[in-house]
């Protein structure tokens, strides 16, 4: 079933990503491809078999809450895109309207 | 090889800094045509050299001290610019250094190599850096996403190189070039300090020329990290000692479903057989057995791969590194925007692919679903290895591909992980090992074993190499 204009949409707008007119086609395309492809998974009868969502056995791995090591302001910063008064600088989050 | 290199260090035959040159040398006569490499560390190579040579002058020397390497593009090195070869993250200098580079003491870092972006794909075409062309054959690929990691291998561009492995990215590129590259159990080698994919899956392993330099490299940068909560605390074993012992009385099997995939190519399946009787030949016992929910790996392996891309390339939003978009209005434009002009449009897939998945109303049908059948892929093989300690596998359908013939066809590119994602899936380690040639082109076989069993997949792949050589 290929996905809606509206659909790819909705789901760039909960990925934050923007899309052109000519890209909202192309994923559209594409992204129902790949979904279709990976419904064949419904011919598994998996009602009585649990999930897996990781290999180790692993359980919570405790330590004690100590500061072991610790990177610096100045290392942090000097990756930033922007900066203003030893803070990244970002839009204004909140507006008049808010 | 790394043997070798260690000796001739020790015995003054070279010095670090001539070994180091002559390598740096080698990448600018070759890698033009290659573009295995992505950026090239020359001054930071030399220093490292020169504090090389006098740690062995003092005879201080230890397994790498003074080896060159190469790092794939998503290991962070402390002041070495780290993009995962995507825009987004063009220009980040990370403040901290890998685990597993860490555990490469001593080593001369001799750059970073291509991948596909975030290493999303099976061959560097959707890295921002163009692709990396085969050595054996420039117009085809060299596989991926550890494709740059792979050729330099196989070029002599690097004693080693290190990769990463999700759903196959370092036994695939490694079957492509004629080198020998192993995914390990999941959490035998931490994470830390590496671009995460999908962190259900991710692993770190070498790509070397040979057996021997494999188990010499895993030795020391397996085990248990405080900085990553999902290595156990399972002893390492001496693999290197290991592949003195005989593999005699082991049984092998062959997963009858591997040969029975649509897309298997006629040629490579009868060429696979042939080495499989040249295995018979050793004291070992072979016999078929079933892998029954095969056919669903790669539909599991994109339904669950791609959730776990969406959830971990969130952090990369233009706010605190990497890519901002420019002349943006208000703060969800620069998400929006940056994210837009920062991902390519594979990474773009995968994350709406996962964000679909993940949504609400559509979680169940999806993302659930894939994480059962996952149960029932790992239960296939904790099934067959009551009967085998190993199986034997192809690596991929086909030998190296042509650059472009698949760039455009999403699951065709999936297709390629059809021999690799089950074992991902379930967590066991694989060893891709070359046997022979096709057409002028390499040839990998695979061997698939339980959790913790690299020392068992070595002793096997030094056989094999031992009748291909």
């Amino acid at each position: 079933m290929k996905l809606s204009r509206e659909e790819v949409l909705k789901i760039a707008e909960l990925a934050r990503i923007q899309l052109s007119d000519d890209e909202v086609e192309k994923f559209a395309t594409e992204l129902s491809t790949i979904l279709d492809y990976v419904e064949q998974l419904n011919e598994v009868d998996t009602d009585a078999v649990p999930p897996t969502s990781q290999v180790t056995g692993l359980e919570n791995r405790m330590r004690e809450d100590e500061v072991t090591y610790q990177f610096s302001r100045e290392d942090m910063l000097e990756s930033a895109i922007e900066t203003a008064e030893d803070h990244l600088k970002v839009k204004a989050v909140f507006s008049d309207e808010n | 090889m790394l043997h070798e290199l260690r000796t001739q260090l020790d015995n003054k035959e070279v010095s670090s800094v001539e070994l180091t040159q002559q390598y740096l040398q080698r990448i600018k006569e070759r890698d033009e045509e290659l573009n295995a490499y992505v950026l090239t560390t020359e001054g930071y190579a030399l220093e490292l050299a020169k504090q090389a040579d006098a740690v062995i002058a003092e005879g201080e020397a230890t397994t790498f001290t003074g080896i060159p390497y190469a790092l794939k593009d998503v290991f962070c090195v402390e002041g070495i610019e780290t993009t995962a070869c995507s825009n987004i993250l063009k220009g980040y200098v990370p403040p901290y250094t890998a685990t597993s580079v860490e555990r490469i003491t001593g080593g001369v870092l001799l750059g970073k190599t291509n991948t596909d972006e975030f290493t999303m794909g099976a061959s560097t075409e959707t890295s921002a850096f163009g692709v990396t062309k085969n050595p054996y054959d420039t117009t085809r690929v060299a596989g991926g996403s550890s494709g740059g990691s792979a050729a330099a291998v196989a070029a002599e561009l690097a004693p080693f190189a290190m990769g990463t492995d999700t759903g196959g990215s370092i036994r695939q590129p490694a079957a492509f070039c004629g080198v020998v590259g192993l995914r390990p159990t999941y959490g035998r080698v931490s994470r830390y300090g590496v671009v995460s994919m999908a962190s259900s899956l991710d692993t770190i392993g070498p790509i070397t020329a040979t057996v021997h330099d494999m188990a010499l490299v895993m030795k020391e940068i397996s085990g248990q990290d405080d900085y990553d909560a999902t290595t156990p605390d399972v002893p390492v074993e001496n693999y290197v000692e290991k592949l003195d012992q005989p593999i005699d009385g082991m049984t092998i099997g062959i997963p009858k479903e591997y040969f029975e995939v649509e897309g298997l190519d006629v040629d490579m399946r009868k060429h696979i057989e042939g080495v499989i009787k040249e295995i018979e030949k050793l004291p070992v016992t072979i016999k078929e057995v079933s892998l029954p929910h095969t056919k669903y790996a790669i539909p599991t392996y994109y339904t669950i791969a791609p959730s776990e891309v969406s959830s971990n390339m969130s952090r990369y939003d233009g706010i605190k590194y990497g890519f901002r978009a420019h002349g943006v209005e208000d703060l969800m434009d620069i998400y929006k925007q940056s994210r837009a002009q920062g991902f390519g449009d594979e990474v773009k897939r995968r994350i709406m692919i996962g964000t679909h998945a993940l949504s609400s109303g559509y979680y169940d049908a999806y993302y659930d679903k894939a994480m059962r059948v996952r149960t029932l892929i790992r239960q296939d093989f904790i099934d067959a290895y009551k009967e085998v300690d190993v199986l034997l596998a192809p690596v991929t359908p086909t030998t190296a591909f042509v650059v472009g013939e698949k760039a455009n066809d999403p699951i065709q590119m999936y297709l390629e992980d059809v021999f690799l994602a089950p074992a991902s899936l379930a967590g066991v380690p694989g060893l891709s090992v070359p046997c022979g040639k096709l057409n002028d082109l390499p040839v990998g076989i695979q061997i698939i074993g339980p959790q913790w069993s690299e020392g068992i997949l070595l002793q096997l792949g030094q056989a094999i190499e031992n009748i291909y050589n």
